[in-house]
């Protein structure tokens, strides 16, 4: 088994929780997995991204070559779309539909949109909207995670362990809310497949 | 135990925690500033009443680890490649003092300038100070380097460099720990000379190291962070340099792999391995992130030999961070690529947080500055630099930390003025202090903007050692006190600074004007603590 995943939003977006999620998660099943992630000036409002690699055999490299990423998991619709060549050809294009407008040349949103759907492995998914019907805003990465989680290799089970452990100072209403977030995420996922 | 998922730069904090480390010394700077921070806030840490200390800069950093070393105890300072450049004579001259306590100089690079002024390679300055180095390819590795140097460090009484990339730093991998050791007792060095770099003592221990380099290629040869892979096809012989090795293997992972490698994680480099690599091989390729340290010293400069390839021929681009695509190019194997980016895909950079004081410190200098010619502002190194950039637009320099308030100083000279300096707080303590004496001295037209958000903002909000201190410092380096003004920076004080920075342009002479106001996500961090604690 071996997943190569891009993670890509904005600076402040909170990227990291669906890295370290996937991250937990492999940890359970015991596989290897090499996380590179962005400190520093980009946090400031600029496009971040996180390589992250999970696979059962040694992984070497930090960086996932182009042209060979398993999946592109993006919180921020025209973030996903900045990493297409690091995509495989019958890779997956997972993003969330709600742009974060921090720049004065944003594009109109139709034609990023439009960009998304041309590629024929997407899901395009209201994360925000989703959340906040939830009650629980904070969980539109869960939400993205979910949508991502049936093409990940991942067993639910074992996502929802990792999710358990990641909140578990939280208390169980955190807990119970991000599981949520997942399934209905994932149910969006496979009412398109 | 099982493995812990841990940057490359907590795998070093650990390591250090774990091997001994009774004090980490440190400036902030990406990629290292997550080193002393994991130390920081680690409870073993704590436990073990390991002093983890933000400094003043890493000179001051340094020579606080040289002086715990003189103690007989374990330590580590640490800091991004232009940080060495500040800590640069503390750093050469402990090379010739040597150690006591085990010393190691943990410096992270940052090629392709992801969060940097430069791309330099700190490799060289360990070279220059003759001292070993270690280039980790893993975070296991970093963790176990970091064990193996203090060890060397006092076994050869020498200061040791652990050299990492933005890469390592800032990638997570699983670690698994060594057994844990105690840490030193305080113990003077046995010749209470050897710390005396009088040109007599100097001499001798300049010797010392000299003869020591053989012990230290030596070393390298047998401690196993230089392999010698052998390989059947010998029509290449390549060479890899700590974290090139993993994007070297990642395009042999299916075939194995078919070249004799040598696999670089210490310096010297030994010379045996190379020959061997050298004569059994019909080319010479040379994978380094960095600039060309190794293949600069195989090829020489003559070029006489067999054909060396790397980053001075062309093969790799002579700039910017490695990885396994242009690995593959250079060895002529296939590229591999996705779709383009669409057109439609706009530039987001970096810029100030919405709320950010400094936005409204800069609304309100830009402009009072529509009365005077453009080209004024020297700034400095910090989230506020990021107003180079539209729809600000309001600085035109930024060099090195402190170049601020001395460049400006020296444009009056030449004859700008009033000229502008705009320095951040833990800037102003870093390298601006001195500055502001020289124009105090001189009496130069030059107008200080201490921008005083309380922390240390863009490397993530370490505390600032200007904290509450500013205004001394400055009527102490003797600032007169009534051109020493303090403003809030908020839009409804919009009017009232524009005016207190006319008072201020229109003196001829020194003066200080600081804006203070909490910067707003270390406010937000603040507030979740208070709201979590109650
Ligand atoms: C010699 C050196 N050390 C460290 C850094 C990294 N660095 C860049 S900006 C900065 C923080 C500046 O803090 P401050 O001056 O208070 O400004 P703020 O970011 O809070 O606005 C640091 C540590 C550097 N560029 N050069
Ligand atoms: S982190 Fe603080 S100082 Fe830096 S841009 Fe944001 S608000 Fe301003």
């Amino acid at each position: 088994m071996k997943k190569d995943i891009i993670i890509a939003g904005v600076g402040g977006q909170g990227i990291l929780s669906i890295a370290t999620t996937i991250g937990m998660a492999a940890l359970e099943m015991n596989l290897h997995l090499k996380q590179s992630e962005v400190h520093g000036m980009s946090q400031r409002g600029g496009d971040v991204v996180s390589n992250l690699r999970i696979s059962d055999k040694e992984i070497f490299s930090d960086l996932i070559p182009f042209g060979k990423a398993d999946m592109i998991i993006s919180v921020e619709p025209m973030e996903s779309l900045r990493y297409l060549p690091m995509l495989s050809e019958n890779g997956w294009l997972i993003t969330n539909s709600v742009p974060f407008k921090n720049i004065s040349h944003y594009p109109e949103v139709e034609k990023v949109l439009t960009e998304v759907k041309k590629f024929k492995n997407h899901v395009l998914i209201d994360a925000d909207g989703i959340a906040k019907d939830l009650g629980s805003v904070k969980s539109a990465n869960i939400v993205i995670l979910g949508a991502a989680s049936p093409y990940l290799d991942i067993p639910l089970e074992v996502l929802t362990i990792a999710i358990t452990k990641i909140f578990k100072n939280k208390g169980q209403e955190v807990i119970d809310l991000n599981l949520k977030a997942l399934e209905l995420g994932r149910e969006f996922s496979l009412k398109q497949a | 135990m099982q493995k812990m998922l841990l940057l490359g730069d907590e795998a070093i904090a650990l390591g250090a925690i774990d091997a001994g480390l009774s004090g980490v010394y440190a400036y902030p700077g990406t990629p290292s500033t997550e080193i002393t921070e994991y130390i920081v806030s680690s409870k073993i840490a704590k436990e073990k009443g390991v002093k983890a200390r933000w400094c003043a800069n890493e000179k001051t950093a340094m020579e606080a680890a040289i002086g715990m070393s003189y103690a007989g105890k374990r330590t580590m300072v640490c800091m991004k490649h232009v940080g060495l450049n500040v800590a640069a004579d503390g750093f050469i001259n402990s090379s010739i003092t040597g150690a006591n306590g085990g010393l190691i100089v943990v410096v992270a690079d940052d090629p392709s300038m992801h969060s940097s002024q430069n791309e330099q390679d700190s490799r060289f300055y360990g070279k220059f100070a003759m001292i070993p180095i270690f280039e980790p390819s893993s975070q296991q590795e970093a963790y176990n380097m970091v064990h193996y140097g203090f060890d060397i460090s006092e076994k050869y009484r020498v200061p040791v460099m652990i050299r990492i990339t933005t890469r390592l730093a800032h990638s997570r991998a699983g670690v698994g720990r060594m057994a844990e050791k105690e840490q030193n007792k305080l113990k003077l060095p046995a010749d209470l000379k050897q710390f005396v770099l009088l040109p007599s003592i100097a001499r001798k221990n300049f010797k010392r190291l000299l003869d020591n380099q053989e012990v230290f290629e030596k070393d390298a040869e047998i401690s196993g962070f230089n392999k010698y892979v052998e390989g059947k096809d010998k029509s290449k012989g390549i060479i890899a340099c700590g974290i090139a090795y993993n994007y070297l293997m990642e395009n042999f992972q299916e075939n194995g792999f078919p070249f004799p490698l040598l696999a670089i994680g210490q310096h010297p480099v030994p010379t045996n391995m190379l020959k061997k690599l050298y004569d059994e091989c019909q080319e010479i390729y040379v994978f380094e992130d960095g600039y060309p340290l190794v293949e600069e010293m195989l090829k020489g400069s003559l070029n006489l030999g067999k054909p060396i390839h790397g980053r001075l021929d062309g093969t790799l681009t002579r700039d910017g961070e490695l990885n396994p695509n242009k690995v593959a190019v250079a060895l002529g194997l296939k590229d591999t690529i996705g779709q383009p980016i669409p057109a439609v895909v706009a530039n987001r950079p970096p810029a100030l947080c919405s709320g950010c004081p400094h936005t409204d410190s800069y609304l309100a200098l830009n402009e009072v500055l529509k009365d005077y010619s453009k080209g004024r502002v020297f700034s400095d190194i910090g989230c506020y630099t990021l107003a180079a950039l539209a729809p600000l637009e309001a600085i035109n320099t930024c060099v090195d930390m402190g170049a601020s308030i001395t460049m400006a100083y020296g444009a009056a000279d030449a004859g700008l003025v009033p000229a502008i300096a705009v320095i951040g707080d833990s800037t102003f303590t870093h390298s601006g202090i001195t500055g502001l004496l020289d124009c105090v001295v001189h009496k130069a037209n030059v107008k200080v903007f201490i921008l005083d958000n309380f922390t240390t903002g863009m490397t993530g909000g370490q505390p600032s050692a200007a904290m509450g201190r500013i205004e001394a410092i400055c009527s102490g380096v003797g600032v007169e006190p009534e051109h020493i003004r303090v403003i809030k920076p908020l839009a409804k004080n919009h009017e009232e600074n524009m005016r207190i920075i006319r008072e201020e342009l229109a003196y001829d002479g020194p003066s200080v004007i600081i804006p203070r106001r909490e910067c707003i996500i270390t406010l937000d961090k603040r507030m979740r603590e208070k709201f979590k604690n109650k």
